[in-house]
């Protein structure tokens, strides 16, 4: 029996806002509108509208409580590795709700929007210039939307070279998206092991590389939080065969005045702006991800790309070898301006502490927390590192998932957990740079806490969470019964 | 800026871990260090920063002419409330609800927009957001793909331009063809077309936008509904203005099986392009090939109520290369401004804000119809755009319109060639009748100059 | 629970029975117990024709997904048509109720590629 008691906020789930309001108590946000069937035959309209009408306040106070429901960085600290939970600037909220930004029309002629084209043209510079690419574009909606976009170039790159390569190389460390967009783009992934180090090993890159590959997807750091140090050879090894190297920004917290994707010998880039740049993560997104290319494959990024000639920019459609559009307008331009705001705010030099600081956070967080938790690779690493609760599980049955739990009980987000896959019961921690040092020694003294109480009463870690609004949700019955939408009541 | 380190911080953490510096801990051999300065913009302190932005914001002198502009974007109040909520921190700075125990108010809230994209559509399940609409009409292709195993798709030449792009760009890379269907003298699809093409048993789906890209009602009738189920084609419904949903009969009610929308008129700002929201939605039979997140109604181990991400098994961090989609990162937070949007506009508002759309586009069709050489291309029945011939260079008049400080719409020239003489305009609740009668006296005085001799 | 000795395995944690030119087929217990709560079974339709070893089908569990690799080859003749509303049959009952599909033998010598049950319990470990 466990020796917590339960600590349960007495907050059940407030109802739904369908079983809330009453018909006709409508907010006067616009006049009263006349009968539809003024407008148009009856069989062009719909029967019924079966949506409730609440007043403002229950609206307020419904979304209020679900807000209070909610764990956000604004409450505490979130060690998501591969997440980047750094703190979001409010300034770049206030900028890009300007009215100037928020209203303005993606139809709107160029010469009338000539601020918001020169936003995306500065964004588009400084990312160039800091990972070493020679163009990118706003345009791809996320990270894995950004990768399908460099598999696409990749593809399209070979065709019009008339070379069939169907192959994508990809560590066995990946994050899903890579072997996800690869399937995409009709390419075959060859998973390759990585060695003891936790590295993506020449020898093995030599061997598999062949004139059917297409690309190489890495990261650098990669997702163990450990740098790469043969990636040169490793890139020359995939052009030797006339392949291309590609770079999964999620990382690139970690490298910002250090060292640059391309002088790495990288070929094609994404970035994850709500990673790096502080843009919200908002729940799961919207995200950002612009693609970053090298000369070569310039002229097949996505369509429009921003041009800037004597001061005056434009959208350009005009590119007969681009791969297209990814999405229906531009880019998603609110967060070009958050990520642009947020550089201003840093600089060259700036952004080089951010990366020195992310990097001593999660060393520092790494030789604390391997004073009581197996850290499989115990070298200095980048801006994350992984332990592992293996030896924990063995001796105590307690696993990652229940430590991760159990830091819910304490006000703190759980890290990553069971990736890479690579790693048994596998806790992946990036604290980075925004965190203090008291909040890390915090989060470090839960974790030592927590592992001591699994040693002494297991039972009581694996009952966790116990302070939280819900505890561990059935997630079996929520597969097996799907229940995925409210109904209205049979009449 | 934004990092907490003082310099006795750094010194005790570098002691900790035993480096003597932070370039100890940064190493990288010679042969890829960073060598040249970066070029990028400079540091400036926050009230800098906010003075710059200023500037660029003047730049933009189109947010503030009177405008016609649609075509996929559109131009609705959002009430103040919505802000306020979705800007909440909690909201705003919260992870994809991967820990159900500490996310169950997002939960809940993308549960409740799950059901309320099901209610305005007529379908049985809808997913947590896709990027944007363009973007879910290549998703439901692909689900239709995966269905039944074609390998070709049939689209309406009616249907967005920007999402037949998109749709291409996807299609390209798994080698998928593209086939569209042509366009009437009415402005709606050609029916008798489609259900032969369709009959032919070659297409994954179909697609038709309604209200399709000119703004008129299109859909499948019975006799073309007939054929693509015989074919065992995926009828695909697309909606690009969200608020026609509040009056025009469920893509559901036609025949559709998938739902390919966007919603940003529920309250999502036009933000030169976006962030946007996309869903989809479908009948029971392609659930398993949803892409995307869907939260699932469950309990806890006490019983309570608790929402949870169901169905994982389909995506990205489990399938991997066998996923339904690559998709990770979706559109929450705008999807949660939506759901905002619905629960504040509620049955009624919904209903007078489309009405208002229907009134103030018929009063903008007959002002523009009753200038001397213009008049409206298409007869069907439109919801909140109208399709407007100038009978003359249509990008000359637009031109002429902005020296007036009138956005007057979208000269169709540019994809559809025997339109070039054509202008899209859109009206909604926003539109008052002193800017289309404006707009009516301009083009007066424009189409008179420019008239062919 | 043992393996039944009347079985044959594949080392992807399949069984089979044989019976004459017919055989049925479904997954192990230990493969039951590695996925953890079935949620869904993604089997190819009656009348598709398969491969000794072909990937064939999905079983979904809620954290994991794991690819079926038929043992015997020919062609599939029944679906276990119940486990499309109740999946956690494979769960609880691995060697019964919890059956995937039948198939009408190609080549009933494909079996010599099989494991004994004696073979088997060497390889089902953790």
């Amino acid at each position: 029996m466990s020796t917590l008691t339960s600590n349960r906020p007495k907050a059940e789930a407030p109802p739904l806002i369908f079983d809330l309001g009453q018909e006709g108590r409508a907010n006067r946000y616009v006049e009263e509108g006349k009968p539809l069937a003024n407008f148009l035959p009856a069989s062009a309209l719909r029967d019924e509208l079966p949506l409730p009408d609440n007043s403002e306040l229950d609206v307020v106070r419904h979304f209020t409580k679900l807000s209070q429901r909610t764990f956000g960085i604004d409450l505490g600290f979130y060690p998501l590795g591969s997440c980047t939970m750094k703190y979001n600037p409010r300034i770049n909220d206030a900028l890009a709700g300007k009215r100037e930004f928020a209203q303005l029309h993606p139809y709107t002629p160029d010469d009338l929007a000539q601020g918001a084209l020169q936003v995306m043209h500065e964004l588009e510079r400084s990312l160039s210039s800091l990972f070493g690419m020679a163009a990118f574009s706003l345009n791809p909606s996320a990270g894995a939307h950004a990768e399908l976009a460099a598999l696409l170039i990749a593809k399209k790159y070979f065709k019009d070279k008339g070379q069939a390569r169907d192959k994508v190389i990809v560590p066995d460390t990946a994050h899903g998206t890579n072997p996800a967009s690869a399937a995409m783009c009709g390419f075959k992934v060859i998973s390759l092991p990585s060695d003891e180090r936790g590295r993506v090993s020449v020898d093995e890159i030599r061997k598999v590389v062949g004139p059917d590959t297409a690309v190489c997807m890495m990261t650098n750091p990669n997702t163990l939080g450990l740098f790469e140090d043969h990636i040169h050879e490793i890139a020359q090894a995939v052009h030797d065969v006339g392949g291309l190297m590609y770079y999964d920004g999620a990382n690139a917290n970690a490298i910002m005045g250090n060292v640059r994707p391309g002088d790495m010998g990288f070929d094609l880039m994404h970035l994850n702006t709500h990673k790096t740049f502080t843009i919200p993560h908002g729940g799961g997104g919207a995200g950002h991800g612009p693609v970053g290319v090298a000369a070569h494959l310039v002229d097949y990024l996505p369509t429009p790309f921003v041009r800037e000639h004597d001061g005056t920019y434009t959208l350009d459609f005009d590119r007969p070898k681009s791969i297209g559009p990814m999405r229906s307008f531009w880019s998603n331009f609110a967060h070009a301006v958050r990520a642009l705001s947020y550089i201003y705010a840093n600089g060259a030099d700036g952004l080089k502490r951010v990366s020195q600081l992310a990097v001593l956070n999660a060393n520092y967080v790494r030789v604390k927390v391997a004073e009581f938790l197996e850290t499989p690779y115990p070298e200095i690493c980048r801006h994350e590192f992984v332990a592992s609760a293996q030896e924990l599980k063995k001796e105590t049955g307690v696993k990652a998932l229940d430590i991760a739990k159990a830091l819910l009980d304490r006000g703190m987000m759980a890290p990553t957990m069971y990736f890479p896959l690579i790693v048994p019961e596998c806790l992946m921690i990036e604290p980075t740079e925004t965190e203090s040092k008291e909040t890390l020694d915090h989060f470090i003294d839960a974790l030592r806490e927590i592992i001591e109480t699994a040693k002494r009463d297991p039972e009581s870690v694996m009952a966790a969470p116990v302070n939280t609004v819900v505890g561990r949700v059935d997630e079996t019955r929520a597969a097996r019964q799907p229940d995925l939408r409210w109904e209205p009541k049979a009449q | 800026m934004y990092t907490p380190h003082t310099q006795a911080d750094i010194d005790a953490m570098l002691a900790a871990i035993g480096a003597g510096s932070l370039d100890e801990l940064l190493k990288v051999p010679d042969a890829v260090a960073l060598k040249a300065p970066l070029e990028i913009v400079p540091e400036l302190p926050e009230y800098q920063i906010a003075r710059r932005f200023e500037m660029f914001a003047a730049k933009n002198r189109g947010v503030d002419y009177t405008t016609f502009l649609g075509a996929g974007a559109y131009r609705h109040y959002a009430p103040p409330a919505i802000a306020s909520l979705a800007m909440r921190g909690e909201f705003l700075t919260a992870y994809t609800p991967y820990q159900a125990e500490v996310s169950q108010g997002y939960l809940q809230a993308i549960y409740e927009w799950q059901s309320y994209v099901c209610l305005l559509t007529g379908m049985d399940i809808a997913n947590a957001s896709v990027y944007d609409g363009a973007t879910a009409l290549a998703e439901a292709s692909i689900m239709a793909i995966n269905a039944n195993g074609r390998k070709k798709i049939l689209v309406s030449r009616a249907v967005d331009p920007n999402y037949r792009g998109v749709l291409k760009t996807y299609c390209d890379g798994l080698d998928v063809e593209i086939d569209e269907v042509a366009v009437s003298a009415d402005g709606t699809t050609d029916l008798r077309e489609l259900s032969a093409a369709v009959a032919t048993g070659a297409y994954a789906a179909v697609a038709l936008q309604s209200p399709n890209f000119f703004g008129n009602i299109d859909t499948l009738d019975a006799g073309s509904l007939a054929a693509v189920n015989a074919s065992e084609t995926v009828p695909i419904a697309v909606v690009t203005e969200a608020i026609s949903l509040g009056a025009l009969a469920t893509p559901a009610s036609w025949g559709a099986e998938i739902v390919a929308g966007e919603a940003q008129s529920f309250g999502v700002a036009m933000a030169y392009g976006g962030p946007y929201v996309g869903f989809i939605a479908s009948t029971k039979e392609h659930m398993r090939r949803i892409p995307g997140r869907l939260v699932g109604k469950s309990v806890d181990n006490e019983g309570h109520t608790a929402y949870v991400l169901t169905l994982q098994a389909r995506e990205q961090h489990i399938r991997r290369e066998r996923a339904t989609s690559n998709i990770c990162t979706n559109q929450a937070h705008c999807a949660l401004i939506a759901t905002m949007y619905l629960a504040l506009l509620g049955k009624t508002g919904l209903r007078d804000v489309a009405a208002l759309n229907l009134e103030r586009s018929r009063e903008l069709a007959t002002a523009v119809s009753s200038v001397d050489g213009v008049d409206l291309k298409f007869a069907a029945p439109f919801f909140n755009e109208v399709v407007v011939d100038v009978h003359g260079d249509a990008e000359a008049v637009l031109a002429a319109l902005r020296e007036r400080r009138i956005l007057g719409g979208i000269a169709l020239g540019r994809w559809y060639p025997e339109l070039s003489s054509c202008i899209l305009m859109n009206a909604t609740e926003l539109t008052s009748s002193g800017e289309i009668k404006a707009l009516a006296a301009a083009l007066g005085e424009i189409v008179r100059v420019h008239a062919h001799v | 629970m043992a393996n039944p000795e009347n079985l044959l395995y594949s080392k992807e944690h399949e069984w089979v029975k044989i019976e004459g030119d017919t055989a049925i087929v479904g997954i192990t217990d230990y493969a039951q117990n590695s996925l953890g709560d079935i949620v869904f079974v993604e089997l190819p339709r009656a009348g598709k024709q398969i491969d000794q070893f072909g990937n064939i089908g999905v079983v979904e569990s809620v954290k994991a997904v794991s690819d079926l690799f038929t043992p015997i080859g020919g062609e599939i003749t029944e679906v276990n048509a119940a486990l499309e509303s109740d999946p956690a049959a494979v769960n609880r009952d691995p060697y019964g109720a919890g059956w995937l599909f039948k198939v009408k033998l190609k080549d009933v010598n494909e079996k010599s590629n099989l494991l004994s049950a004696a073979d088997y319990e060497k390889i089902a470990v953790d």
